[in-house]
């Protein structure tokens, strides 16, 4: 073992583990990522891939500049990973729209936004546009929509692409990854360190550990004197056959991915674990699909599916330390695809606790002990 | 066609359906696949994937996709799984689908 510079084992080997992997590895130290069992609730394996700040933070202005962060950072980061693993994840950052069938929801959403703004100044522009000025410039839009939001910062990328090209940079950049490593416990070792217990009935010793495991993190986390809890949103998703034609519009329901098949998600429903799609859901994504956009009436939807978000209490990511035994780490948030270029960065800096590290203050966990006693 | 009537010996009526397949007309037994149709025709490609490569029908039980053709305008429909019918046009499907109403490139 090297003393000077242990080897900080991560607990999770999804879009977030993998990303706070790799910020570590750039800033110098050594990563052992601990990847879970096949068949645990694998949000990275199921999500729409969106980079996307539309709306977050209204409420909570430390969200609206972190996510505005990572807005502004995608571009290199994108460009950083297929230096380091050859994948071009197809960032396509050209702006995204919120459509509405429902005035009154726009109306709404219109608000939130002026909010998000007031948050922002001049890092963030929306636009709000009626339906007959989106069917003026994008032919096909249907009758049905009254009007979207626009934001020319949103976009998306190849989720399953990411994954594979964050896993690829984690190894190029030095990194070890082990699959099928589920972690049963993590127990504080006296004298300071962890002992890590392995499904497989080894123990491994560290200094640090970083728990990045979603909604495995929860029991791990309680371990270690964490109070943050994460809870399963499921959200459903319908993949059509490919096109050879591209979609006009990215939106926070539809986009195409860039193999040409057209994606629809963005339901919320609590199921606790149940993975599973349902009939009721994916008719109304289709429906959804078709009244924003007619011509995707014919067209064929191949695959169906359900995944689960990892959803703290108020939505926004938790970036812990536990007080009870320093050294321990709980990174855990809803938004790993948008917020990752920050957990490949600056998110090394908190860890290491260097004067570079950013002010992560508002995402501790103490901000659920304080609602609850309010 | 349902997957059972894969399983089922064509009715041996000796009727039989003409259709059009790339300009040519083609007559076949009533009751059996396009794909079966189509084999029997010249057994050539009757798709190209996006890359541009040549392929024929190959599992005819509804499983590989490799069989796509366009039936009466609807692109990317399985011959395996479409029964010959009186009067269909059928084209290769060349590459990915088009998008209804949105023929401009």
């Amino acid at each position: 073992m090297n003393r000077t510079n242990p080897e900080i084992p991560v607990v999770g080997g999804g879009v977030v583990g993998l990303s706070v992997a790799l910020g570590l590895l750039l800033a110098g130290r050594r990563v052992h990522v601990l990847d879970g069992a096949d068949n645990d609730a694998r949000a990275s394996q199921g999500n729409f891939g969106l980079v996307w700040g539309q709306g977050k933070g209204w409420n909570y202005a430390p969200y609206a500049k972190w996510t505005s962060d990572a807005l502004a950072a995608w571009p290199a980061f994108a460009r950083k990973l297929v230096d380091l693993s050859g994948i071009d994840v197809a960032l396509n950052q050209s702006g995204g729209f919120e459509f509405f069938t429902d005035a009154a929801e726009m109306e709404e959403f219109a608000a939130m936004l002026a909010q998000q703004q007031r948050h922002l100044g001049n890092r963030f522009s929306d636009e709000i546009i009626s339906g007959d000025d989106l069917r003026a410039q994008m032919p096909g839009i249907g009758g049905g929509v009254v009007g979207a939001s626009f934001s020319q910062m949103d976009g998306h990328v190849n989720p399953l692409r990411f994954l594979r090209a964050l896993r690829v940079a984690v190894g190029a950049a030095g990194g070890r990854v082990t699959m099928d490593a589920p972690v049963a416990r993590v127990a504080p070792a006296t004298g300071g360190g962890f002992d890590l217990a392995m499904a497989n009935g080894q123990i491994a010793r560290a200094e640090k550990v970083v728990l990045c495991a979603g909604l495995g993190a929860t029991a791990l986390a309680a371990d270690l004197g964490f109070s943050a809890r994460v809870a399963p949103q499921r959200g459903e998703l319908l993949i059509t056959e490919k096109l050879h034609d591209r979609l006009p519009f990215l939106s926070s329901t539809i986009r195409q991915v860039d193999e040409g098949g057209v994606q629809t998600g963005g339901t919320k429903a609590d199921a606790g674990l149940d993975d599973s799609e349902t009939l009721d859901v994916m008719a109304g994504l289709a429906r959804h699909a078709v009244t924003v956009y007619p011509p995707l009436a014919d067209v064929r939807v191949v695959r169906a599916w359900g995944a689960l978000r990892v959803m703290s209490p108020d939505g926004y990511p938790v970036y812990a330390h536990s007080s009870l035994y320093p050294g321990a780490y709980l990174v855990t948030c809803h938004s790993g695809v948008t917020l990752a270029p920050l957990h490949a960065s600056v998110l090394a800096d908190w860890i290491e606790g260097t004067s570079a590290a950013p002010d992560l203050e508002a995402f501790d966990e103490n901000r659920f002990a304080i609602s609850t006693a309010a | 066609m349902k997957i059972v009537s894969r399983f089922q010996p064509p009715p041996k009526t000796g009727a039989t359906a003409e259709f059009e397949y790339e300009g040519a007309s083609i007559t076949a037994p009533q009751g059996i696949s396009l794909a079966a149709a189509l084999l029997a025709h010249s057994g050539a490609y009757t798709r190209q994937t996006a890359g541009g490569d040549a392929r024929a029908a190959f599992c005819m039980m509804g499983v590989c996709f490799e069989c796509l053709v366009e039936v009466d305008g609807l692109p990317n429909t399985q011959a395996c799984m479409t029964e010959v019918r009186q009067g269909m046009v059928v084209r290769r499907q060349i590459g990915l689908r088009r998008l209804n109403g949105c023929n401009d490139s």
